[in-house]
């Protein structure tokens, strides 16, 4: 048998926290073979992204302490002098990070930032770096390498700059290739094409890689073995595909059953709620079919029809507009009371805008928006305050949509207060129903955001949505940042609000699992245009635009069973919506497949 | 970029004029008349009132005005009520002992703040960054005279290294020059490296937590490298923010550094005029500083998109 890449022997890792060592990993022992890849899966403070940096040792000397070995092809990383730790970083062992954005210098050249590893791990001259570079770009697959190398960071697209990181990653053919959630913040098409590609390089170069990631989708696409964490300690080890088919450990199979699947919800029509799994048990109960909530003869909640939104992009001496993003085109959709409609589409679509639009938050250029019958775009300044206590809006970010100094209880309180809708005493009332409806408890009003976890953030950021009594909830990638667990717990509920209050949703979001388990109806969006709409059965059992269809089978099949062996990369970026002045957008015709399943008649582009 | 600088200059003329509008204004209502004080104290009546027809004081305010904005248009901003010199003359006499001042402070502020702060980041907490703090509190907390003074003391009474006061034109050669100029830089320079070094040691403590210096400490970048190429440049835009105003205070500095060390300078031009009542000299001068800021803000502007190539004009 070969010899480990590395081996990892009780590893525990402590952060300082008020003077005392708190260990954030414990006893933690694996190893890497040859061309193996290891996931280590866990939820966010299981300690995987911290075992990463040990390894690195990458964490900060001060107020962290690394326990045990590291044992990279026979040499102790742990007991190596700095000096020679910093050869081994980025020449033996190389990392990429989660987020692509952040994780490339803003201001230096990106082909640079490669050309300064090769100079200084393989000693190559400035032109013989620059060659490699080309050849490293080239074999990410970066179109047009050559001409690329001098531009800043800022000019590439997320996907793209993930494939930069991962050409500086393999720029000193390391042994061991330590990936931190290296797919997360990028959409679905995009990820199954990074994915494909590291598996590619590591067939190609013969590395190992550490893959840390918290969806099972990704682990059965590309581990060998995998590793389960939890709260720093080891739950379960094994060989993906027996992981998978026999958990042993309760908390995996927790892990296992909260995972989105999607095509779980085929032959039901109803939105459904995830199963709940108890920790400890493991056991899951099984969850019914939500009721029937629409208002099926009511007048819509919500009506949108030809919404156009576009922003100028000015230049020149007298900032004159050049172009123009066509960010929304002529989108109209209604939802029921006590529908849920969920727009879906990858960055740059214009869900977002979509969402803000109908607010108000962003003008549109053109269309009308009915809230209960009532044009709010044509409205005054009072009607459309009225109108907009009938919308809220829930954000991704459960962290930064709380303001951090105001008391929860205050920031709930608030929407109840601004628009007059009964006293402070009564708002105290509110507030403490509120909290119990969402799941938390009345005392926590007078505690401080970040005195809770994301998921109950956004369980407050719900609750001061619902102060003002709101007949639809704008909820714009309300769940994307949660772990799987809290996810499904959010997602619970949402439905018993539904249920309950007769709500309904306009539901933001990339994750097509997630859509698929609690929509009635499903919008797919691209460049800024509604490409189908029906049903969701409908679209996602007889998928019929190209977009749709290429949308659904890039989505991570969490089983190891079904994994799609090495589809051909595509290197197709998703196209921006940068349109010139003079560009007028076509006429769009829909067919109707089915009751209900509009499809737009689509073009050549769509041909191949 | 060149679309950028010529909007912005041509965005400067109205605030040009607005200066020259406000800078006349207060002076048509600032109390005491210039033709009193030319007349002396023995004049008649009738021979002041000479002297106010002869500079046109005794035209209506809109006449006057129109002559001043006139002339500004002509670039001349009048004649010295007491020298009877042309302003612009005078100015140009005093630029450049002002000139080489505030160039010297700023190169030195520059040169010396950014590695010291950028060292504090590097060390922080630590002794060197310590050491950094009590630079800056002393730089912030004693006044410029004082230090000047101090400096005198030391270097040239005591040591007898540089010149006690004045000013070598730069024609007489660069050392003589940089002699004189070595103390008053100094002094004037305090409050600058202090300010500087906290805002390059905010900057780049800032900077150092981003996730590009996690990648390129994973990459296996040395120390130094990831201070000076990875951190300084991303924390350079609110360095460049402060030097620029810090250029523009230097200007109120100038005038009691200029005192301190008798260099004949714009500042001193400046305040011998305000003494005199010689009202073209102070609305030249203040036109002058007036369009030295805008030029400065410019060039800030400027250095954004040098230093970050994502900011585009």
């Amino acid at each position: 048998m070969e010899q480990t890449v590395l081996s990892v022997r009780n590893l525990t890792t402590s952060f300082a926290r008020d003077g005392l060592w708190q260990p954030v990993v414990r006893n933690l022992s694996f190893d890497i073979r040859p061309r193996e890849t290891l996931a280590i899966v866990g939820e966010s403070g299981s300690g995987k992204s911290v075992t990463a940096l040990s390894i690195m040792r990458l964490l900060p000397p001060t107020n962290s302490r690394i326990a045990g070995s590291i044992n990279l092809m026979g040499r102790d990383l742990l007991r190596l002098p700095d000096e020679e730790m910093r050869r081994v970083r980025g020449n033996e062992v190389a990392m990429i990070f989660q987020e692509p954005m952040t994780s490339l210098n803003p201001v230096l050249p990106v082909g640079f930032q490669i050309v300064e590893a090769l100079m200084l791990h393989r000693g190559l001259t400035r032109v013989e770096a620059e060659a490699e570079t080309v050849r490293l770009f080239d074999k990410v697959r970066i179109p047009a390498a050559k001409s690329r190398l001098g531009e800043y960071p800022h000019r590439f697209s997320g996907g793209m700059r993930q494939r930069v990181m991962i050409a500086m990653a393999l720029a000193c053919k390391p042994k061991l290739l330590i990936a931190d959630e290296p797919t997360t913040a990028l959409d679905v098409t995009i990820q199954a094409q990074t994915l494909e590609l590291i598996k590619t390089l590591q067939a190609e170069e013969g590395m190992s890689v550490l893959f840390i990631t918290h969806d099972m989708g990704v682990v059965a696409e590309i581990a060998d073995r995998m590793l389960v964490m939890y709260h720093g300690d080891v739950v379960e080890t094994g060989e993906t595909a027996e992981v998978f088919r026999n958990p042993c450990k309760p908390y995996t199979r927790a892990l296992l059953s909260a995972v989105p699947q999607l095509g779980s919800m085929t032959g039901r029509e109803r939105p459904m709620r995830f199963p709940v799994v108890d920790i400890k048990t493991g056991e899951a109960d099984t969850p019914v079919e939500t009721p029937d909530t629409i208002a099926q003869a009511d007048r819509p909640v919500l009506e949108v029809r030809g919404l156009t939104t576009r922003f100028d992009i000015r230049s020149g001496i007298l900032r004159k507009p050049a172009g123009c993003v066509h960010a929304v085109e002529n989108v109209s959709f209604s939802v029921q009371p006590g529908e849920t409609l969920s727009l879906v589409g990858e960055s740059g679509c214009g869900k977002s805008t979509t969402g803000r639009s109908i607010l108000r938050l962003i003008e549109p250029r053109a269309g009308t928006i009915l809230v209960e019958g009532t044009n709010i775009l044509s409205s005054s300044a009072r009607a459309l305050s009225e109108a907009r206590k009938k919308m809220q809006m829930i954000f991704q970010d459960p962290f930064a949509s709380l303001n951090p100094r105001i008391k929860v209880g205050n920031a709930i309180a608030e929407p109840f207060l601004v628009n007059r809708m009964g006293t402070r005493a009564q708002a105290r009332d509110k507030v403490a129903d509120l909290l119990v409806r969402v799941g938390l408890k009345p005392e926590m009003a007078s505690r401080y955001p970040h005195e809770f976890s994301g998921g109950q953030r956004q369980r407050i950021c719900i609750a001061r949505a619902l102060a003002v009594e709101p007949k639809l909830i704008i909820a714009d990638e309300a769940v994307s940042a949660l772990d799987v667990s809290i996810k499904a717990q959010v997602v619970n509920l949402m439905l018993d609000l539904q249920a309950s209050l007769g709500l309904a949703y306009l539901f933001i979001s990339h994750d097509m699992a997630v859509v698929e388990r609690l929509s009635h109806r499903v919008a797919v969006m691209y460049l800024g245009e509604m490409v189908e709409i029906g049903p969701r059965a409908a679209v996602f059992g007889n998928p019929q635009h190209p977009y749709t269809k290429r949308l659904l089978s890039a989505v991570p099949v969490p089983d190891p069973a079904r994994r799609r062996m090495a589809r051909s990369i595509s290197n197709a970026e998703i196209k921006s919506p940068v349109r010139r002045l003079d560009y007028i957008p076509p006429v769009r015709e829909y067919r109707e497949v089915s009751a209900g399943h509009l499809v737009q008649s689509w073009g050549e582009e769509w041909a191949a | 970029m060149l679309a950028f600088i010529i909007r912005r200059l041509l965005g400067a003329i109205p605030v040009v004029v607005l200066v020259a509008l406000i800078i006349f204004c207060l002076l048509y209502f600032a109390p005491g008349d210039p033709a009193t004080i030319i007349a002396g104290d023995l004049a008649t009546p009738e021979e002041i009132d000479r002297i106010r027809v002869a500079l046109g004081l005794d035209q209506p305010f809109h006449v006057r005005l129109g002559i001043f904005l006139l002339n500004l248009v002509k670039g001349d901003l009048g004649t010295s009520i007491f020298s009877n010199l042309p302003v612009t003359h005078l100015i140009a006499q005093r630029l450049e002992p002002t000139f080489s001042l505030g160039v010297l402070t700023v190169l030195l502020s520059v040169v010396v703040a950014v590695p010291l702060g950028a060292l504090a980041a590097w060390r922080a907490r630590r002794a060197v960054d310590r050491l950094a703090l009590v630079v800056s509190v002393l730089g912030f907390s004693v006044p410029v005279f004082v230090v000047g003074y101090l400096l005198i003391w030391v270097f040239a009474i005591k040591l007898a290294w540089f010149p006690v006061q004045g000013y070598t034109p730069l024609s007489h050669g660069v050392g003589p020059w940089l002699s004189n100029l070595v103390l008053p830089t100094l002094s004037l320079g305090m409050v600058y490296i202090a300010l500087i070094t906290r805002i390059t040691r905010a900057g780049v403590l800032e900077v150092l937590s981003q996730d590009y210096i996690r990648t390129a400490r994973a990459k296996g970048m040395g120390d130094r490298v990831i201070i000076w190429r990875h951190a300084l440049r991303n924390a350079a835009v609110p360095i460049a923010t402060v030097v620029g105003i810090g250029v523009a205070l230097l200007l109120g500095g100038v005038v009691v550094t200029e005192t301190v060390f008798a260099i004949p300078g714009v500042g001193r031009l400046l305040v011998d005029a305000i003494l005199r009542r010689d009202y073209p000299i102070i609305q030249g001068v203040i036109l002058l500083l007036a369009g030295i800021y805008i030029i400065v803000n410019l060039c800030v502007d400027i250095s954004y998109a040098i230093f970050d190539p994502r900011i585009r004009y």
